[in-house]
């Protein structure tokens, strides 16, 4: 019997359609746009202007604040302009437009493919060469890896826990990632082991990418401390408490980070950014997004440099269906639907996904019937349907009563739901405004 | 019989005990309340509507009561009339507040402004506001979902289906619900006028002025005409966006004129040099929008359609 977190759950059709398509690489763009605020946290300040000449891998944006990420040029060319650009959700962002000429790196960039297994930094110095390369979580959420490699004093970590379950529907660039770097992604996690001092990692895979699963472990022979874990298929394993339940059988307090279990996640396609960062000093600036959907002719994992515009990622995978009615940046289950495809790539966009005609529509929402289906879903052990029906009612002291931040926006609750309610739609807003309040509380 | 007679005497006994322990209890208990606070209560409209900024009628009574100086305290509903009257009552002096109403600051309908998508979440301005920019190309603009129609308590709110936008008619209280429900803050308290006559500038959009008007042909483009012309200094144009201060505004319409894609907006005007249609003013003091219509129509053959329809739809 397989592994798996102990609460709610669901399973949706996986549809991975892109699965062991080779990682293709995407012609360099013409005209790059680089949204200064990719990640959690503060936007980063921009540190060039216009004008300005900068290379593949020159410092674009530095971080401002703890919680922040730099950004990286991920071109050669001069900066066009630095402005307000709609971004995938159609608000206007800060963003850097940089007009591509050639493709020159900068020299500190080891462009070499040659493994190189052996790791001569000291931990906080890994922490810093992260911190530097601009490295945030690549599972979707882009929360900058050097915080949480940053262990807050009197906390200990005993296990670094390596998120490779890529339990959305539909997307497969982790899992081509592992199959074709799995021996980088082996010394990356070595790196983030020395940068924690744990001697014990766990790499989560689900079992419906068995071949990643017994190319890891071959590989894992070899590297001391690493552990393959086999999951059971279950939707949302990827989130960070139901994987850490998962694998280890620790549960998270409410309200308390990973590190008060000792334990912390990172992603796969992080790890690899880890591994290039710190062996070869190359920031992240490129990231493998998989165009996918079901009238998609050619579904595809291609390797993009941030910037490059999604409708290009269309083109290349065999261009938009004419029965498409809605694009969705990242899974079907936890991604948003874009408002235009000129909008770029980001550190973030884990995948597009193209649905087409009737399956794009969502259906008119119906009373509530009490079936209490969305509560045995629930990961987190919440009320969705009072969650909505407080949020809706703007009964902010009930919503967090019931827990409402603890909800970790899986959307099981919505999938399952026989009324078609748009119960994250509303938890989330429930969720912003709660927040707030106690935010404001503590000032 | 017997049994008649102890049950009456025994539930007697035990009521004229009951009653003794009572009397003292409340006695000792007693709560004090100033009469005063029940008086001015009587006054006030029991709308319960909070836009006094206490919670109710009650609490803004006893605010009244307890407070030396009700200078800054202002009824909304009852305006000048009841405010007079509960002062009256408490023998204090109320300092004369002018009569406001909101107004939507976004004519982007459906013809000055075209979709980009199509949303079909659900039907909340406020959880629309929290995924996306909307469905225009304008991201400041109305989502048109109707929260604030919703918010309203004095039915002076509904949605056109023609333009996709909220109107708002004579009975705004000016209460200001519908300010906090819009997620994008385009509702706005202003001086309701001598006569309902109120000019603002109808748009909220802060982007450049090619990016303003390719979104939506009636928004404000920053191009400053409109404060070049103001002769009392009560325009200003910040980010992109002209704003009338209506503290400052004679309600000479210099500025509506000049307008290049008619975002400045007049309501209740009698139409410019045409006086024949001056009899039917007295009749409609406030409001009443067929009557100042069409012949504004032909007076300002210069503006658009779309904007006159909106000065009388506004009202």
């Amino acid at each position: 019997m397989l592994k798996t977190f102990s609460l709610g759950g669901i399973h949706p059709p996986e549809n991975k359609f892109s699965a062991g398509q080779k990682i293709e690489s995407m012609p360099i763009p013409s005209q790059v746009t680089i949204p200064v605020g990719q990640h959690i946290g503060a936007p980063a300040a921009a540190v060039v202007k216009k004008g300005d000449t900068v290379k593949v891998g020159t410092l674009l944006a530095k971080a401002a604040g703890f919680v922040s990420a730099n950004i990286h040029s991920p071109v050669s060319g001069t900066v066009f302009k630095i402005d307000k650009v709609a971004d995938a959700s159609g608000l206007k962002k800060e963003s850097i437009i940089i007009n591509v000429e050639g493709d020159e790196w900068e020299e500190s960039i080891d462009r070499s493919s040659d493994l190189v297994t052996e790791i001569n930094m000291a931990p906080q110095d890994i922490v810093k060469r992260i911190a530097d390369c601009g490295i945030v979580g690549l599972g979707g959420a882009t929360f900058p890896a050097h915080v949480k490699l940053s262990v807050p004093t009197g906390k200990t970590c005993d296990v670094l826990i390596l998120n490779a379950v890529e339990c959305e529907p539909y997307l497969t660039s982790d899992h081509q990632l592992m199959m074709e770097k799995g021996e980088e992604i082996m010394v990356g996690t070595s790196i983030l082991m020395a940068a924690l001092k744990v001697d014990r990692a766990v790499i989560g895979i689900e079992n419906n990418k068995k071949d990643a699963i017994d190319h890891l472990t071959n590989l894992a022979s070899k590297y001391p401390g690493i552990q393959i874990e086999a999951l059971k298929v279950q939707y949302p394993q990827g989130g960070e408490k139901q994987l850490i339940d998962a694998c280890i059988k620790r549960q998270i307090p409410s309200g308390k980070l990973p590190i008060e279990v000792g334990a912390v996640v990172q992603n796969v396609g992080t790890t690899f950014a880890v591994y290039e960062a710190v062996q070869k000093n190359k920031p992240l600036f490129e990231r493998i997004v998989t165009v996918t959907g079901k009238s998609v002719s050619k579904p595809s994992n291609f390797l993009a440099r941030v910037g490059t515009p999604i409708s290009q990622l269309i083109d290349q995978a065999g261009g938009l269906p004419a029965d498409t009615e809605k694009v969705i940046g990242g899974g079907p289950m936890m991604g948003k639907a874009i408002v235009s495809t000129d909008a770029p790539i980001t550190k973030g966009s884990s995948g597009i996904l193209i649905v087409k005609g009737e399956e794009a529509k969502r259906e008119k929402m119906q009373p509530c019937i009490k079936c209490s289906k969305c509560i045995s879903v629930c990961p987190m052990g919440l009320e969705p349907y009072l969650l909505m029906t407080v949020s809706q009612k703007a009964i902010w002291d009930r919503a967090e009563e019931e827990q409402i931040m603890d909800c970790i926006e899986c959307g099981s609750c919505s999938y399952t739901c026989p009324s078609t309610r748009p119960l994250l739609d509303y938890i989330r807003l429930g969720k912003g405004k709660v927040g707030q309040i106690m935010r404001s509380r503590t000032k | 019989m017997n049994i008649v007679i102890i049950t009456i005497l025994t539930l007697g006994i035990l009521g004229t005990l009951a009653a003794v322990v009572l009397y003292f209890v409340a006695q000792k208990f007693k709560v004090i309340e100033d009469p005063r606070i029940d008086q001015v209560e009587e006054v006030l409209p029991a709308a319960n509507c909070g836009g006094c900024g206490f919670p109710g009628c009650r609490a803004f009574a006893e605010a009244m009561v307890k407070s030396d100086d009700i200078s800054s305290l202002n009824c909304p509903v009852g305006g000048a009339e009841t405010m007079n009257a509960a002062a009256s009552i408490l023998g204090k002096e109320v300092a004369a507040s002018d009569p406001m109403i909101a107004v939507v600051r976004c004519y982007g309908t459906c013809d000055n402004r075209p979709k980009t998508n199509n949303y079909d979440g659900a039907g909340s301005c406020a959880v629309s506001a929290s995924l996306y920019g909307g469905d225009t190309g304008c991201s400041f603009g109305c989502l048109g979902e109707g929260d604030c129609v919703d918010a309203c308590n004095f039915d002076a709110m509904e949605m056109d289906p023609k333009t996709g936008l909220p109107t708002i008619n004579d009975n705004c209280v000016a209460c200001g619900a519908c300010v906090d429900a819009c997620p994008k803050n385009i509702i706005e308290l202003r001086k309701k006028g001598p006569k309902g006559r109120r000019i603002f500038v109808s748009c909220i959009n802060e982007d450049k002025g090619g990016a303003a008007k390719k979104a939506c042909s009636a928004a404000c483009i920053g191009c400053k005409k409109c404060q070049k012309e103001c002769p009392f200094e009560a325009i200003t144009v910040e980010n992109n966006l002209a704003y009338i201060d209506y503290s400052k505004c004679k309600l000479c319409r210099k500025c509506v004129s000049v307008c290049p894609t008619n975002a400045i907006h007049e309501i209740n005007f009698p139409p410019k040099k045409v006086k024949p249609v001056a009899v039917k003013k007295p009749v409609a003091p406030v409001g009443d929008a067929p009557k100042t219509a069409a012949p504004k129509a032909e007076a300002t053959k210069k503006e658009n359609n779309p904007s006159v329809e909106s000065k009388n739809k506004e009202e």
